[in-house]
């Protein structure tokens, strides 16, 4: 009996080692490195894109036919390497560019990733894409907006995102419109955060406007840790723009919904962009008191049964019931175009993942987001990204409102707050 | 001067009552036991996480949830007393400083753990909303916020300087050896103090949740802001505390509207600066 047991212990643990084994040659992985803001400020922010990832690499390693034409979800793992899957390292830039910049170097030495990806915020994906260049590994950005982040000579740089060019000539166009339609657009404020985000934003809005012949009449730049934004809400209370554009991030941006609404301001039209405004803990908290805001989104849920509808009900799984927001979506098609390239490169070597990357050549019908494909130019910038103008009505859902040739609901206006 | 001038000074005074308020527990557990407590601005994250907990629970306002997150913190604060300071203070200072440190940590990471990284909030109307007085707007969560301050604080005051137990406790501060020989126990006074420091910071934070965001990361921001407030009106001096919160408000506002939102920061550091260097023990801090 008691030789018995034993004999049994012995034979399942052997068969465990050769499982094991056999297991680990066949299971070759691809880790790519992925760093978010998991703690400090932005944590909501990063835990959400920590989500889309895990979403993005759940549809890589196991079959999903019904997503369509979307690449690598058809098989499990990367066809390119003989099935390989995908692991993301996540790594926490805890809001700061320095501490973003050593989790680069760690993921590239240490953990000896083939890829990196991230970072949310401009400030540091500025700081960590610099480490990438330096060890001459692939660096894929789908959510970081700051212009100067693909004007630096990068070899090793991607970015799939719109960038402050396109949205300030998405704003630009809307703004015509809404004017021939009678609405006054002439005086325009810029309300922003003062890191590489908001400052890089705000200087090309500023800029294009100017080109155009709209004058910018108040600038007014903040610090997104503030506690306080009542002399903010005041000056533009006082100045009374007809549109105010906001460039923040979650927290500064429910300190502004409260205080305007504490301090009774409405601006007649108000652009939250992006980032803060796109955050679904923003709308949980403050959206039924920032009804009528404006915001760019390059992201839409779809009809039910849809590839983009199948995989917000995936996402909603990993976040704990959030619907996929234009942010976190963008980081998805992002990884989704890195993971893209090492599957046609065949290989982990970065230059030949590098190669890849510039040979990217995606139709709208191969993403997750609206743009009008993905193809890298010289600077690593995707230049058939675009967006649409939403709304966010009912203080629930942000609907696309412009332009109209692919919306079906009109914009409303006045800003309605509360 | 213009409405909004004014509307700016009420707005800073406002907001300074309320750096005040969280600001008088750090000032006692300095004044009490010379310890900086870095994990303060996490305390004031707690009682906010309370009040929201008691709002979700319960359905209820501040008037619940500042009780409930004063007795919360307060049993927190004994707890933290007996099982980390009692023994930090026996080291050397860096311990102190390490270990309220990492307890700030701990309570960060344990409530982003439990509740997640999501930005919450109380719903707007939960104090009264907003009234408007000759064309100023006072939202009625921050007043509430400012007369507690001045309450708590007070009430501090009044049971620091006029009452045995806080003769007793004040003797304990002085010397606690010799209190000891008077038949005063120093391990009570010190856990009292813990307690009443801890339970004023938990009120503070659910009366802060009314009109500001909820997070895991808020204590970093509001943690600055109590130090500054600390230094200035003096380390251990409760109404020192609330002058220089005033002050700090109102300066930060006033500078913000004037200067420019990103220079307030700037304008509070530097004369902050310029008036330690005068005066290094703050505003009614003992030389």
């Amino acid at each position: 009996m008691k030789s018995g047991y034993i004999f049994g212990l012995l034979s399942a643990a052997a068969m465990s080692v050769a499982l094991a084994g056999a297991a680990s040659a066949q299971d070759k992985t691809v880790k790519i490195g992925a760093i978010y803001p998991l703690s400090g400020n932005a944590a909501s922010a990063g835990v959400h894109g920590k989500a889309a990832i895990e979403t993005a690499i759940d549809i890589i390693n196991n079959t999903h036919p019904e997503l369509g034409n979307l690449p690598l979800a058809k098989n499990a793992g990367l066809a390119g390497l003989g099935g390989a899957k995908v692991e993301a390292i996540f790594a926490d830039n805890q809001g700061s560019p320095a501490v973003g910049q050593n989790q680069a170097l760690r993921l590239i030495t240490e953990e000896k990733v083939v890829a990196l990806n991230g970072a949310y915020q401009s400030g540091i994906t500025l700081t960590a894409s610099a480490i990438s260049e330096k060890y001459g590994i692939p660096f894929v950005n789908g959510e970081s907006v700051a212009a100067n982040l693909t004007e630096r000579g990068f070899k090793w740089f991607f970015r799939t995102t719109p960038v402050a060019s396109d949205l300030a000539k998405i704003y630009l166009d809307f703004l015509k419109d809404m004017k021939a339609g009678g609405v006054k657009t002439d005086g325009v404020a810029i309300v922003h955060e003062n890191t590489e985000y908001g400052t890089s934003v705000a200087s090309v809005i500023s800029s294009v406007f100017k080109e155009n012949g709209l004058s910018i009449a108040l600038d007014i730049p903040y610090s997104a840790n503030t506690t306080d934004v009542q002399s903010q809400v005041l000056q533009l209370k006082e100045k009374k723009p007809d549109v105010v554009i906001m460039v923040s991030y979650t927290s500064d941006a429910i300190l502004y919904a409260k205080t305007m609404q504490s301090l009774d301001y409405k601006p007649p039209m108000l652009i939250g962009d992006d980032s803060g405004f796109s955050d679904p803990s923003f709308i949980k908290a403050v959206g039924k008191i920032s009804q009528g805001v404006f915001n760019r989104s390059s992201w839409s849920v779809g009809a039910p049964g849809s590839p983009t509808f199948l995989i917000n009900e995936m996402y909603k799984k990993k976040s704990g019931g959030d619907d996929l927001d234009d942010t976190s979506a963008r980081q998805m098609q992002g990884f989704f175009v890195l993971c893209d390239a090492i599957d046609r490169a065949g290989s982990t070597e970065p230059a030949k993942i590098q190669a890849a990357l510039k040979a990217t050549d995606l139709k709208p019908d191969q993403l997750v987001m609206g743009y009008k494909g993905v193809k890298f130019d010289d600077k690593g910038q995707n230049i058939l990204a675009s967006g649409l103008v939403i709304q966010l009505q009912d203080g629930e859902n942000y609907v696309p409102v412009w332009p109209k040739d692919k919306t079906k609901t009109p914009p409303v206006l006045p800003y309605k707050g509360w | 001067m213009s409405s909004i001038l004014v509307q700016v000074i009420v707005g800073g005074l406002l907001l300074g009552a309320v750096y005040a308020l969280f600001s008088s527990g750090l000032t006692l557990i300095w004044g009490m036991m010379n310890i900086v407590n870095f994990a303060h601005g996490d305390f004031v994250m707690l009682g906010m996480y309370v009040a929201f907990v008691v709002w979700t629970l319960l359905g209820v306002g501040p008037f619940v949830g500042a009780p409930v997150a004063a007795l919360v913190l307060a049993t927190l604060g004994i707890i933290v007393y007996f099982g980390l300071i009692r023994s930090v203070m026996k080291g050397p200072m860096l311990a102190q400083i390490l270990g309220t440190f990492g307890l700030a940590l701990l309570l960060r990471y344990s409530v982003f753990w439990g509740f997640g990284a999501n930005f919450m909030t109380l719903p707007e109307n939960l104090v009264g909303g907003t009234f408007d007085v000759f064309g100023i707007r006072i939202q009625a969560s921050r007043l509430l916020a400012g007369v507690v301050a001045l309450l708590v604080t007070s009430g501090l005051h009044l049971l620091l300087t006029r009452t045995s137990l806080g003769s007793k406790m004040l003797a304990v501060a002085e010397d606690s050896t010799a209190a000891q020989l008077m038949g005063i126990r120093p391990d009570t006074m010190q856990a009292i103090a813990w307690a009443i420091a801890a339970g004023a910071t938990g009120i503070a934070g659910a009366l802060i949740a009314t009109f500001f965001y909820i997070a895991p990361t808020v204590g970093e921001t509001l943690g600055i802001v109590a130090f500054v407030t600390v230094s200035l009106g003096g380390f251990g001096s409760v109404p020192g505390a609330l002058v220089a919160g005033l002050l700090i408000g109102v300066i930060e506002s006033v500078s913000a509207y004037w200067i420019g939102a990103v220079y307030k920061d700037i304008v509070v550091y530097s004369l902050f600066l310029c008036f330690l260097w005068f005066r290094p023990q703050g505003l009614m801090g003992k030389s």
